[in-house]
């Protein structure tokens, strides 16, 4: 998997696929945000993370192991392909973005900016 | 569209409208928040000699995965433990803002067809998917007969 940085507008070419939404929870505490979202049956090399000026986008196609011979009977999963993008805060320290895929699920870390984090102020008495 | 005119239950035929409507919600399938019947999602096909059946069920322990073949039923169960701070839980500070997935018990069941048989299923959990494969029973394989 790659997380790469472009410039604002390249690479929207595919953005009219049709794609599932992955759903996700996003935790924030003091330090950081952390995104996980549900990717089954997507490999790492078909995930596709990029961070373009503000807006952060999951890009992924699911790929199984199938049976050229299988005729589906019952699909629920009709779109083999996952998109969806976030827009990232001013406080949120793109550049060490950090992600693991296990299982199916995509974590995501995105640090605080050291100057956006809460610090606590020493009050002395005068 | 179909409509059965001969439906008694009116809560069901609204569910099933509003299912409906929500296929409708755009280009794109959306297959956002997986809600207690849904969970996981199945795809489900066949071969000449055995049926396929793949469930989307993310973030869990292949030990912990239930799979059981009961009268001809395929059923799948378990549980996906939260990845989230529960509220109130020390260490906080921890805000959630977006809370999507599918956490809890789940079951889901398929009927199988008469020819599979339940004494050769293979499962295996790959990237999220678990991979349920039953072989059809020998003696129903369409066999060609000798005319001498």
């Amino acid at each position: 998997m790659n997380i790469t940085k472009t410039n604002p507008g390249a690479d929207t070419a595919r953005a009219d696929t049709p794609a599932m939404l992955p759903p996700v929870d996003v935790v924030e505490d003091t330090t950081r945000i952390v995104l996980y979202a549900d990717l089954p049956g997507v490999p790492k090399d078909k995930l596709n993370l990029r961070v373009e000026a503000d807006t952060l986008t999951i890009e992924a196609e699911v790929s199984l192991p199938m049976n050229t011979q299988m005729e589906a009977s019952h699909a629920e999963v009709q779109v083999p392909r996952f998109q969806r993008s976030f827009t990232l805060g001013q406080e949120l320290d793109r550049a060490h973005i950090s992600a693991e895929l296990k299982n199916g699920v995509l974590t995501l870390t995105i640090p605080k900016a050291e100057h956006a984090k809460p610090r606590r102020i020493e009050v002395v008495a005068a | 569209m179909y409509r059965n005119p001969f439906t008694s239950d009116l809560l069901a035929e609204l569910e099933r409208l509003q299912r409906q409507a929500q296929r409708f919600t755009g280009p794109a399938t959306s297959i956002r928040g997986y809600d207690r019947l849904g969970f996981p999602a199945l795809n489900v096909g066949g071969t000449p000699d055995s049926v396929e059946v793949y469930a989307f069920a993310p973030g869990l322990d292949p030990k912990t995965i239930d799979v059981t073949v009961e009268r001809g039923v395929l059923s799948i169960s378990g549980e996906r433990a939260a990845t989230l701070p529960q509220a109130g839980a020390p260490g906080g500070g921890a805000t959630v803002h977006i809370n999507e997935r599918f956490q809890g018990r789940f079951q889901r069941a398929i009927s199988l067809s008469d020819d599979a048989d339940p004494a050769r299923v293979s499962a295996s959990y790959t990237n999220g998917v678990l991979h349920i494969s039953v072989k059809r029973r020998e003696s129903s394989q369409p066999r060609r007969i000798e005319v001498h």
